[in-house]
C-alpha cells in the first residue's frame, strides 16, 4: 500500500474516538451494567416473555416492511428530484425532512386522525373493507412516515455527485438505459441505499411516540416492543425496561453490522 | 492572572446576588387530569401567600402520567409537593425515602383533598343503551379504556370494574370472567387517559368511554358538549389521588412552610371549591352541597376493601399478572 | 441519460402521489386543524408565554446540538473513508449505535447515569450541578439521538468521491485547510447540507428521549415537542396543531439554503 499523504488523521481520529466514547460507549456500557443486575435466568423470563416475544415480532416486522417500502419509494423520490425538472421540485424538496422535525406525537395524531374510521384516507379505505388504524398496517404507515427521510437524503448526494461523463459514455459504447442504470449507476449509490434502509429499519424498531397513537396497542395483536418498555418502567421496573431495551439494541445492532458488511463486500466486489 | 480571579469573583458575586433577589419557587409535580385545576389554584394560593405572609412565589407545574411522574421525583426532579393519581405512586417515592413512609396519614382524609370516581361517557342519546358495568360485556359493545400498565388513571378503571364483579358476582371465576370479557371488548388500550379521551371523543372510536368522573365532565364541557352523554354506574370506585409533600426537595430547599401551607390551601374552602368547578367530588361537605347536582349518589367501594394497592398491584397489574392474563390467555 | 418521456412522466406521477399522501396531506391537515378556531387562536397559541419559553429552549438545544454534531461528523467521515485503519467497521458501526438505541432507553440511560443514585449521582449533588431534568440533559439525550447524522451522512459520498484528488492538492503544495475549502468542501457539500438539516429536524424534533430527561416544568424544561404534548392533553387541538405547524417552517429553511448553495456554486464555476 503507497504511503497516505493526506493530512489531518490524528486529529479527526482524535476528536470521533473521544466523541464516540463519551456518547455511545460509555452510556451504553452503563446500560448493559444496569442489565447484569438481573440473573441470567431473570433475563432470559424477561426477555422471552410470550407478550415481549410478541412485540419483538410485531417491531421486527412492521419496521421492516417499512423500511423495504420506503428504500424503494426513497430511491425513486431522490432520483426524480435529482435528475428530473417540474413543477414544485424545490418545495417538495424543502419538505423531504419534515418527518424528522415534526415531533413524533404530532405525526401519530396525525396520521391517526387521516386513516382512522372517519378519516380523510380512512374512510375510504374502511369501505373496502381494510381498517388502516389500529391495525399492524396502521404501524407500517406511521414507520414508513418517519422514516421516509433517511433513503432519500442518503441517495441524493451520492446521485448528485455522479459525474454525468460516465452515463454519456456508457450509453455512447451503446448501453441501453436499462443497462446504464444496473451497470453504471445503480452500483454507485447502493452504498447510500442499504445505509438509508439500515437506518430506517433501525429507527422503526425503537420507535415509540408515533406508533402507539395509531397502533391500538392490543397485546398479542399490535403491541410494539418499545411500549413494554415504557409499561415497565411506569412500573419502576428499570431492570426490566432496561433488558428489553438491550434486546432491540442488539436486534438493531446486529441489522447495523450486517448491512455495513454487506456494503463493505460490495465496495470490494465493484472494485475488481 | 489576576483578572481571572476577578471575573470569577464577579461571576459568583452576581449569582449570590440573583439568588438573593429572586422570589422562591415551587414546583408541584402532578399527572394529567389535574392542569386545569392546578392552572387555577395556584393563582389563588399565590395571592394567598401574598396576602398571608407578604411573599410574592412563584408556583412551577409538571404534568405527565402518573407513574413516570413519580419516577422523575425518584431520579431528582425537584418537586416540592408530588400530587398524583395513586397512593401507590407514592408510596413508591416513599419507598427510597424521599417522601416520610407514614404520608397517607400526615393529612385528613387519607392526603387526598378531593376524590373522583370512574363513570361512563356514552354516545349522544346512548344509542346502546349502556346502564351499568353489565352492559360493557354485552358482545355488540365497544369499549375505550387506557392500559393500566402504563396509565394510573386506567387502574382506577380496571379496579371499578373489579370490585364491581366481586360486590355482584358468588365466585372468583364469574369475577374474572366478567374482568376478561370487559377487557376483550376493549377496541384501543392508549397508553394514557387524556389518548383514549381523544380517540372515543375525536376519532369516534368505541361505543363507550370508561373514565374518571372530572375527566367525563371536562370532556364535555371542552369538547362538542351535546355529542356525548354520562352515565353514572349502580357503584363504582372511590378515586382518591394522593397528595403529598416531598421532603427530600423541601429541606434542601428550605420550602417546608410553603409546601405545607400549599397542601393545607387544598383542603380550606377555596380550595376545595375549586377542585369542584374543576369536576373533583371535595371531600368538605359544605362546598359538596353547593355542587350536588353536578355529582349524583352512587354506592362507592374503597381499594382498600378490595385488598389495598400493595397487593391490588402484585396480583392484577404485575408482569404475568391477572391483567396479562387476559390477552395471553393463561386462564380462561 | 436521455430517458424514455413515459418512464419519466410515469416516475414524476408516481412521486407526486406519494408526496401527496405522505407529506402534503399531513401538512395539510396540520394547517386545517390549527386554523380551524382561526386565525387570532392561531396567533394566540404561537405567542403565548410559554410556547415562546418551549421554542426558545428547541432553539437553543438545536443550536448547541448541531454544530458540535457536525463538527464531529466532518472528523469520523474524514478519518473513516480518507485512512486505512485496524477496526474502521467497528467503529461505523459504533457511530450508528445511537440509531439502534430506542429513544425511550436513550432518555433513560442519561437517567441511570446523572439521578441521585446513578453512577455520577453523588458527585453531581455535590457540587449542585443540575444535569437531569434541566437544559444540560436535554442537551445531551438529543446529542446522542442525532449523534450519526452528519457523519452517516458525509460517509457514502467520501467514499464515493476517493483520495485522488485532495491527494493531489497536498502534492501541489496546498496545506490542509486549503485541501479542505478547496477540494473537500465542494464535493461534500450536498451530504454536509443533508446531514446539517437531518440533524437539526431531528433535533428539533425529538420527543421521547427528552421526555424522559425533561422533568416537563412548564415555561423552564419544555421544549417544543412536549408543549404540544401538553396543549394536545389540554384538548386545545387549535393550539397543539398550531405550535407544530411552525415545524414546516424547516423546510423553507432547507429551500433557501439550497437554492442558496446553488447560486454560489453556479456564480463561482463561472
Amino acid at each position: 500500500m503507497k504511503k497516505n499523504i493526506l493530512p489531518g488523521f490524528g486529529i479527526t481520529m482524535g476528536i470521533t474516538t473521544l466523541y464516540v466514547s463519551l456518547f455511545v460507549l460509555v452510556p451504553i456500557s452503563l446500560l448493559l451494567i444496569k442489565t447484569a443486575s438481573l440473573s441470567l435466568d431473570e433475563f432470559i423470563t424477561i426477555v422471552t416473555n410470550e407478550r415481549v416475544m410478541h412485540a419483538y415480532k410485531v417491531s421486527l416486522t412492521t419496521a421492516f416492511i417499512a423500511a423495504f417500502l420506503n428504500a424503494i419509494f426513497g430511491l425513486l423520490l431522490a432520483w426524480v428530484l435529482v435528475r428530473y425538472r417540474f413543477p414544485g421540485r424545490r418545495i417538495i424538496d424543502g419538505l423531504i425532512d419534515l418527518p424528522f422535525a415534526l415531533p413524533t406525537a404530532v405525526a401519530g395524531m396525525t396520521l391517526a386522525a387521516l386513516y382512522g374510521p372517519e378519516g380523510w384516507f380512512g374512510q375510504f379505505f374502511q369501505k373496502l373493507g381494510i381498517p388502516i388504524a389500529y391495525t399492524s398496517s396502521g404501524i407500517v404507515i406511521a414507520l414508513m412516515f418517519i422514516g421516509l427521510p433517511f433513503v432519500v437524503r442518503m441517495v441524493q448526494p451520492v446521485l448528485e455527485n455522479l459525474p454525468k461523463e460516465t452515463e454519456e459514455a456508457a450509453t455512447s459504447l451503446g448501453a441501453s438505459r436499462f443497462q446504464t442504470f444496473h451497470k453504471v449507476i445503480f452500483p454507485e449509490i447502493v452504498p447510500a441505499l442499504l445505509a438509508g434502509f439500515s437506518l430506517a429499519l433501525a429507527r422503526g424498531l425503537g420507535e415509540y411516540g408515533s406508533v402507539v397513537f395509531i397502533a391500538g396497542n392490543m397485546p398479542m395483536k399490535t403491541e410494539v416492543a418499545p411500549l413494554l418498555i415504557m409499561s415497565k418502567l411506569e412500573q419502576f421496573d428499570y431492570a426490566g425496561a432496561t433488558a428489553i431495551g438491550v434486546v432491540m439494541l442488539l436486534l438493531s445492532f446486529t441489522f447495523l453490522i450486517i448491512i455495513n458488511i454487506l456494503q463493505k463486500w460490495h465496495r470490494k466486489h465493484e472494485l475488481r | 492572572m489576576r483578572w481571572q480571579v476577578f471575573i470569577i469573583l464577579s461571576l459568583s458575586l452576581l449569582v449570590l446576588a440573583s439568588c438573593g433577589t429572586k422570589p422562591r419557587e415551587l414546583l408541584n409535580v402532578s399527572y394529567d387530569p389535574t392542569r386545569e385545576l392546578y392552572q387555577e389554584f395556584n393563582v389563588a394560593f399565590q395571592q394567598h401567600w401574598l396576602q398571608t405572609h407578604n411573599e410574592e412565589v412563584i408556583i412551577r407545574q409538571s404534568h405527565g402520567s402518573s407513574g413516570s411522574q413519580a419516577r422523575a421525583i425518584i431520579d431528582g426532579l425537584p418537586a416540592d409537593v408530588a400530587t398524583l393519581a395513586l397512593a401507590y405512586d407514592i408510596d413508591a417515592i416513599a419507598a427510597k425515602e424521599i417522601i416520610a413512609t407514614d404520608w397517607l396519614t400526615q393529612r385528613p382524609n387519607n392526603s387526598s383533598p378531593y376524590t373522583s370516581t370512574i363513570v361512563f361517557l356514552v354516545r349522544k342519546g346512548n344509542p346502546k343503551q349502556i346502564t351499568d358495568w353489565d352492559d360493557l360485556i354485552r358482545e355488540d359493545v365497544s369499549v375505550i379504556t387506557p392500559n393500566p400498565k402504563t396509565s394510573g388513571g386506567a387502574r382506577w378503571n380496571y379496579l371499578a370494574a373489579l370490585g364491581y364483579a366481586q360486590n355482584t358476582y358468588a365466585t372468583e371465576q364469574q369475577v374474572t370472567d366478567f374482568v376478561h370479557k370487559l377487557y376483550r371488548n376493549v377496541a384501543v388500550l392508549d397508553t394514557g387517559a387524556r389518548a383514549s379521551t381523544t380517540t372515543f371523543a375525536e376519532k369516534g372510536i368505541g361505543d363507550v368511554l370508561i373514565t374518571w368522573e372530572n375527566e367525563a365532565l371536562l370532556a364535555i364541557k371542552q369538547l362538542q358538549a351535546n355529542d356525548f352523554t354520562l352515565v353514572t354506574p349502580s357503584q363504582s370506585i372511590l378515586a382518591e389521588p394522593s397528595v403529598a409533600v416531598v421532603d427530600r426537595t423541601v429541606d434542601e430547599h428550605d420550602t417546608r412552610e410553603l409546601a405545607e401551607a400549599y397542601i393545607s390551601y387544598l383542603y380550606s374552602e377555596v380550595g376545595q371549591d375549586l377542585a369542584a368547578k374543576h369536576f373533583y367530588r371535595p371531600r368538605d361537605e359544605k362546598i359538596a352541597e353547593r355542587y350536588r347536582e353536578q355529582f349524583p349518589p352512587l354506592t362507592l367501594f374503597t381499594v382498600e376493601q378490595l385488598g389495598g394497592w400493595q397487593s391490588l398491584q402484585r396480583i392484577h397489574f404485575s408482569d404475568g399478572g391477572k391483567f396479562d392474563q387476559i390477552y395471553t390467555g393463561g386462564t380462561k | 441519460m436521455r430517458e424514455h418521456k413515459g418512464i419519466k412522466l410515469a416516475l414524476i406521477f408516481t412521486m407526486y402521489g406519494y408526496i401527496i399522501l405522505f407529506l402534503l396531506v399531513p401538512l395539510l391537515f396540520i394547517f386545517t386543524k390549527a386554523l380551524e378556531q382561526g386565525v387570532a387562536v392561531y396567533l394566540a397559541a404561537i405567542l403565548d408565554e410559554e410556547a415562546r419559553s418551549a421554542i426558545r429552549l428547541t432553539l437553543l438545544v438545536t443550536a448547541i446540538t448541531v454544530p458540535l454534531n457536525t463538527l464531529f461528523g466532518i472528523s469520523a467521515a474524514w478519518a473513516i473513508t480518507k485512512f486505512d485503519f485496524k477496526g474502521k467497521q467497528l467503529l461505523l458501526s459504533l457511530i450508528e449505535l445511537p440509531f439502534a438505541v430506542s429513544p425511550v432507553i436513550a432518555g433513560l440511560m442519561f437517567i441511570l447515569f446523572f439521578s441521585p443514585s446513578g453512577v455520577l449521582g453523588t458527585v453531581i449533588t455535590d457540587f449542585g450541578l443540575r444535569i437531569i431534568f434541566s437544559v444540560p440533559g436535554i442537551v445531551l439525550a438529543t446529542m446522542f439521538v442525532t449523534l450519526p447524522f452528519v457523519a452517516r451522512e458525509l460517509i457514502p459520498v467520501m467514499e464515493a468521491q476517493g483520495r485522488a484528488e485532495e491527494e493531489a492538492a497536498i502534492s501541489l503544495g496546498a496545506n490542509g485547510f486549503q485541501m479542505f475549502k478547496r477540494v473537500t468542501l465542494p464535493a461534500i457539500k450536498w451530504g454536509l447540507l443533508y446531514g446539517v438539516i437531518l440533524c437539526s429536524a431531528r433535533a428539533v424534533g425529538e420527543f421521547g428521549a427528552v421526555s424522559i430527561v425533561s422533568g416537563r416544568i412548564r415555561g423552564m424544561t419544555n421544549t417544543m415537542p412536549l408543549h404540544i404534548e401538553i396543549l394536545y392533553n389540554e384538548y386545545q387541538f387549535a393550539a397543539a396543531f398550531a405550535v407544530a405547524s411552525l415545524m414546516s417552517l424547516l423546510a423553507v429553511i432547507t429551500l433557501f439554503i439550497k437554492v442558496w448553495i446553488e447560486h454560489r456554486t453556479h456564480t463561482s464555476t463561472r
